[in-house]
């Protein structure tokens, strides 16, 4: 009887945790976004990154398809180089599809609008381990004022 | 001179104090096991360590995450970013304060009550009388007492999290009028298993481990008296609580930092 | 005669302090054996070498032909379960019923069934007079009524050796003649060897058939009790008749009294 009673409590102590869990789970977390489960790398080279960290997210019309997993600067030409985990079920982008550095509202965090472009017969589609070719950097603020500025000098 | 003696003396005590705790780990846990003599024992423990912890948890996990609720919401509002509430309260708690509240209530609720009980069946000489009975102390006692304390915390953490953020929301939404859809859809776009509600998993499964192993250790050591078991429990509290806190800053620098 | 435990020249120390410098002590086969000597000298830890639950510094500990502090710890645990010993606090398990108690050797070392198990379990209960508290806590027993489970937790496996580590301390006189009863009874009746430590001379010496006496570190007398009270030195006999003054002295060592008490004052 004793013995029944205490596993009886252990059983409810576990569910809760199982409950816990469950709800942690559903409606708390994030499970659905990318870098869970079968990944493929894309690279896009960038003249200015801006604001971008690692783990920023990659979006397709404002669907979360993937994140950046490294940022890197190329030996060679001293550009950054930025490493993207994009979730195997979005396979298939052309590879004429432009990569931009985004801002999420004005003052939100930065994250990668990758915009597919045309599809035609001579244009293959990004693999793993593709570049992506049309980047666009971010924007960084005080050019943009430095070309504001510049522009109205010229007026 | 004297004074570098006396360091000197602390730290071979100290390591001298960690050999024997994983001496005793070791061949607490190192064997063959034993399944059906175990489960038992190990059900009983459960209950000890989990179920009776499990009020104190979910009490302390309601208020802190209304507290939370509260502190966040008049932060943010001066920002016009109170839409902000959710992701902050359920990061709050998944990252920092799930795991480490979790272990501190548990290293005073159930790992203080280990180590008395363990320090009593010493001094009681329960376990020197188990060893003459050609049972091994460590198997019997420490053995499912560990793993009940190393399973318990974790369920603990993760329960204290979700409770915590149902209390951010009743005091958020239902409360001060943050729009419920955006509290939930902000956190869950910020909110991410990987990254952080299993980092929160990895931090309170090494607290279970630390809290649990410290007050058994403390327990199978504590001098059999009154006022040697009254102190192992208060080390036992103590030194949990330095170790939480300390491990909790290095698991953050490697997994947020 | 065959001895079933044999300590041959045994040093022992706890930290620096020597506690035993060349102890021999046989223990007679079917005996009762008494180990008396006053407090502190170390009795208890003669049973915790018999036990090998200590090691000696030098010497042998040998129990039934098994060098016992040579053993490993699987050997050790085998020949342990063909001894029991008997606690001071009766060690019982706090959160177990009397029954469980008893029954716990027998759960843990056979693979009995249930019934055969409350079976035995009964009849040991039995043979201490407390089957009617078998449901009972430890809590819930007197001092004496513990004790005395304990005992048939210790008999439950019907060990050759039982070891008594100080059975009579704190019991009322009732609960002490049932306790001289059955060391006795249960050692002829079971066959057992035991080995019962105390200093309540007048308890042990009526049931012990072999009796050494402890002090300084080393056995000072050994034999049956009239061969003692016979042949003792003036040690022994300090012992036996409880002389507040002797070779064991009332003072403890200290500095000549005179001197210290106006040695004090001087320095004041």
């Amino acid at each position: 009887m004793e013995a029944r009673k205490i596993e009886l409590l252990v059983g409810v102590f576990i569910t809760a945790a199982i409950a816990a869990l469950v709800f942690l789970a559903m409606q708390v977390a994030n499970t659905t976004g990318a870098l869970r489960g079968e990944t493929y790398t894309l690279y896009a080279k960038f003249d200015n990154i801006g604001g971008l960290k690692v783990r920023s997210p990659v979006k397709v019309g404002g669907v979360v398809v993937g994140r950046v997993s490294n940022i890197s600067l190329d030996s060679e030409y001293f550009e950054p180089v930025v490493e993207m985990k994009i979730s195997v079920q979005y396979k298939g982008f052309p590879d004429t599809s432009t990569a931009s550095i985004l801002t999420s509202g004005l003052l939100g965090e930065q994250y990668i609008g990758l915009e597919p472009g045309f599809m035609d017969d001579g244009v293959m589609t990004l693999e793993d381990g593709d570049h992506i070719f049309m980047t666009n950097s971010a924007m960084v603020l005080e050019n943009l004022i430095g070309q504001f500025l510049f522009s109205q000098g010229n007026d | 001179m004297k004074a570098i003696q006396e360091l000197g003396r602390n730290t071979l005590n100290t390591i001298r104090g960690i050999g024997n705790a994983t001496i005793m780990l070791f061949q607490a846990l190192v064997g063959k096991p034993q399944p059906l003599k175990m489960f038992p024992l190990l059900m009983r423990q459960l209950y000890v360590v989990g179920v009776q912890s499990m009020l104190i948890i979910l009490v302390s996990g309601l208020f802190i995450g209304m507290v939370l609720g509260l502190q966040g919401y008049t932060i943010l509002v001066d920002f016009g970013a109170e839409q902000a509430l959710g992701p902050m309260v359920a990061l709050s708690l998944l990252r920092e304060l799930g795991p480490v509240v979790t272990a501190l209530l548990f290293a005073g609720r159930a790992g203080s009550a280990l180590t008395a009980e363990i320090g009593l069946m010493r001094a009681t000489e329960q376990l020197s009388s188990l060893e003459m009975m050609a049972v091994d102390p460590l198997r019997r006692v420490i053995a499912p007492r560990f793993w009940a304390g190393f399973l318990s915390m974790p369920l603990l953490a993760f329960m204290f999290s979700a409770i915590g953020i149902y209390g951010g929301f009743v005091v958020g939404v239902q409360w001060l009028g943050v729009d419920d859809g955006a509290f939930w859809s902000v956190m869950q776009a910020s909110v991410e298993w990987q990254h952080d509600v299993m980092n929160g998993f990895i931090k309170s499964l090494v607290f279970a481990f630390v809290v649990t192993w410290i007050a058994l250790y403390k327990g199978y050591t504590a001098e059999p008296t009154s006022p040697g078991i009254s102190a192992a429990t208060t080390q036992t509290v103590v030194y949990s609580s330095l170790a939480v806190l300390g491990l909790d800053f290095v698991l953050t620098a490697v997994m947020f930092g | 005669m065959k001895n079933l435990v044999e300590l041959k020249d045994v040093y022992f120390n706890r930290g620096d302090t020597p506690i035993y410098e060349g102890v021999n002590l046989v223990v007679p086969e079917g005996k009762v054996t008494a180990i008396m000597g006053p407090s502190g000298c170390g009795k208890t830890t003669l049973l915790r070498l018999i036990g090998g639950q200590l090691k000696p510094t030098r010497g042998e500990v040998h129990f039934a032909g098994h060098q016992v502090n040579k053993l490993g710890r699987s050997a050790l645990f085998d020949l342990r379960k063909r001894m029991s010993m008997l606690f001071q606090s009766g060690a019982l398990f706090s959160e177990m019923t009397v029954f469980d108690n008893v029954a716990f050797p027998l759960r843990e070392h056979t693979d009995l069934p249930e019934n055969i198990i409350a079976t035995v379990v009964k009849m040991k209960l039995d043979s201490v007079g407390l089957r009617g508290a078998a449901h009972l806590f430890p809590s819930e027993l007197s001092g004496g009524m513990a004790r005395r489970a304990a005992l048939a937790r210790s008999i439950a496996l019907d060990p050759e050796l039982i070891m008594y580590d100080e059975p009579f301390a704190g019991q009322d006189p009732i609960s002490m003649g049932m306790l001289v009863k059955l060391i006795r009874s249960l050692n002829s009746t079971l066959g057992l060897t035991s080995i019962v430590v105390s200093h309540d001379i007048h308890e042990v010496m009526s049931i012990a058939d072999h009796v050494c006496i402890m002090a300084n570190k080393k056995i000072v007398a050994q034999g049956s009790p009239e061969q003692l009270e016979r042949e003792g030195n003036e040690l022994v006999l300090q012992f036996l008749h409880g002389e507040p003054d002797g070779p064991v002295p009332f003072h403890y060592p200290a500095a000549d009294y005179a001197e210290d008490l106006l040695g004090s004052g001087v320095r004041r």
